[in-house]
């Protein structure tokens, strides 16, 4: 019990943006109106707005990788994509019955983050940093992409399961909740609303109490200094290592829910511009604070959907300016900024009342 | 026995010899200072000592133990603690969480906050706790790296110009703050420039020279030595 309660006293930290009751009045007051919002609604709309949810999980892993760690990854899209294609060969393979896609969506991720330990080992371990650890795991991403593009002809199968080259893999089953009676099977509607939502405050929640702890001391003090970090004793290879692979577990979380919204993954979820997007949605929001994050995604998220209707051409070439214009503006962060900005205010405003 | 032996440490950087067949020995208890004109391998010679460059040939034994196949972590974890030269604290992290990182792997809850309180008293930063690293005083940016090194409890603290750019109070003041973690025990080996700061803690001083073992002794005997006071005016080699 009373571990337990000093987790729940990790939600808040030096770590994190928001504390007190405020804060988490606020996030009482959201969290409401997100699980009252399907009733206001229709199911199409609700679907689109999974749709947005499903991509925080990519943004928190380069929040976590590179805002806490300081390590540029370039190549989370890899492991959404490995994510995202395991769980189309596995289900297409072993079928949705007995509650098999929720162990897929496990298994999927397992395997994304396997992948992570052996591509991060031979990184970190090897001492790749900085500019270069970008450069190799965008590599990575671009890769998998051609590899994936290539096999459109029928020799290229996992059991039943066609890769299907640049087309990519379809008609996997959703999430499907096995249920006594009737099994719930979670269409991009209500239900895949409610199960993904669940996640997302689940991880966001998880993540507060990981960065607010011991081990996030450390993974900041890597990025604030590494020699330093050394010194005081800890093996910075392995924090980067376990960080890098918490990363990788959530890109692929996003890669699955993914696939299972649309049933259909293609090679071009791992190609530039996919590598590229999470990184603008990151840097736009605040990179070292979890709430900036997902706040700054979605609202980045929803304004290029709108101008999407106007042409997607300019809507990249919009997301390009916005990076520009936060590198120049808040090079933290424009809703990190906006949010210090409004504890700043609020410390003067209780000076004054006190 | 010996806390520190250095045996015949080689290490060159291509054809640079920096340090040269260096003989070293600090004995358990004693503050030893290292001295000698820039590029003499001072800082080398920490580096080799903490696992950061490792040696062409040669050994480095810590307490019986020979540590020259180490990682610095480990070396670490054996009681080796480090000041560097150019201060290394978490700029962008509070004071108090930078004492809290280097003091949290030994100490948990209410007694971590205690150490915190006590180490901030003891380096006279208690009102600076909430402040950003990065925004401190120079002089308080080395205690508070001063304080991160001795918050390991280390047998061997490595002092790298600990008074670097400091006034001659704080100079001082932080010899005062060596005098008395060396009371309780502590080893402590010190590459510093302000012959004030050597003259007040150093037990025995070393004179490195172009990779080498150039003189050794008490302050005194250094003070005393011609061919010492020669290399400081660059004529030693002519």
């Amino acid at each position: 019990m009373t571990g337990f309660l000093s987790l729940l006293r990790r939600l808040e930290g030096p770590q994190t943006v928001g504390r007190g009751r405020g804060f988490w009045g606020l996030f009482a007051v959201v969290l409401a109106v997100a699980l009252a919002y399907p009733l206001f609604s229709d199911g199409y709309t609700v679907g689109n707005t999974v749709y947005f949810f499903v991509w925080v999980f990519i943004a928190l892993s380069l929040c976590v990788i590179w805002g806490y760690g300081g390590s540029l990854s370039f190549g989370q899209t890899a492991f959404f994509g490995i994510a995202g294609y395991g769980y189309g060969v596995l289900t297409l393979n072993f079928g949705s019955a007995y509650g098999f896609t929720l162990v897929a969506l496990v298994l999927a991720v397992g395997i994304a983050a396997l992948f992570a330990v052996l591509l991060g080992y031979f990184m970190f371990f090897g001492r790749i940093a900085g500019v270069f650890l970008g450069i190799v795991t965008l590599a990575v991403t671009l890769m998998l992409e051609r590899f994936m593009a290539q096999t459109a002809g029928p020799e290229w199968h996992i059991g039943s399961a066609r890769l299907n080259g640049f087309n990519g893999m379809s008609a996997m089953p959703p999430l499907t909740i096995p249920w006594p009676g009737e099994s719930i099977v979670l269409f991009a509607d209500v239900g895949l609303y409610y199960f993904v939502l669940g996640l997302l405050v689940f991880v966001y929640l998880a993540l507060r109490i990981l960065m607010n702890s011991s081990f996030g001391n450390v993974i900041v003090a890597i990025r604030e200094n590494p020699e330093r970090a050394e010194m005081l004793g800890y093996d910075i290879r392995k924090y980067q290592l376990i960080t890098f692979v918490i990363g990788a577990a959530l890109a692929g979380v996003s890669g699955v829910l993914y696939t299972a919204w649309g049933q259909y993954i293609t090679p071009s979820s791992m190609g530039m511009t996919a590598a590229a997007l999470p990184l603008i949605w990151v840097a736009v929001g605040g990179r070292s604070d979890l709430t900036s994050t997902v706040v700054g995604t979605l609202v980045v998220l929803a304004a290029f959907q709108a101008l999407t209707i106007y042409g997607s051409q300019y809507a990249l070439v919009f997301m390009g300016v916005l990076l520009v214009l936060t590198v120049l503006i808040a090079p933290n962060g424009l809703v990190l900024g906006f949010m210090n900005w409004l504890g700043r205010l609020a410390a003067r405003f209780t000076q004054r009342a006190g | 026995m010996s806390l520190l032996e250095l045996r015949e440490l080689n290490k060159h950087f291509g054809g640079l010899h920096v340090t040269n067949a260096v003989n070293l020995t600090l004995e358990p208890g004693e503050i030893h200072c290292l001295i000698g004109p820039n590029g003499a391998g001072k800082s080398t010679l920490f580096r080799l000592i903490l696992g950061e460059h490792h040696p062409g040939s040669g050994e480095i034994l810590f307490a019986g133990e020979n540590i020259t196949a180490l990682k610095s972590f480990a070396r670490i974890h054996r009681g080796l603690s480090v000041k560097f030269q150019v201060p290394g604290v978490f700029k962008g992290l509070s004071v108090r969480q930078n004492l809290e990182i280097a003091l949290q792997s030994r100490h948990r809850g209410a007694e971590l906050e205690s150490e915190i309180d006590r180490l901030l008293t003891f380096l006279g930063l208690e009102s600076e706790q909430k402040q950003t690293a990065g925004n401190l005083s120079h002089g308080q940016k080395q205690w508070l790296e001063i304080g991160m090194a001795i918050s390991l409890k280390p047998r061997l603290l490595l002092l790298d110009e600990p008074t670097a750019g400091m006034s001659p109070e704080e100079t001082h003041m932080t010899g005062e703050m060596v005098q008395r973690l060396n009371a309780d025990g502590m080893t402590v080996l010190a590459i510093e420039h302000d012959m004030a700061f050597v003259r007040q803690v150093a037990q025995r001083v070393t004179v490195l020279h172009l990779g080498q073992v150039f003189a050794q002794g008490s302050i005194q005997e250094i003070v005393a030595d011609e061919r010492v006071a020669a290399i400081y005016l660059g004529q030693a080699h002519a």
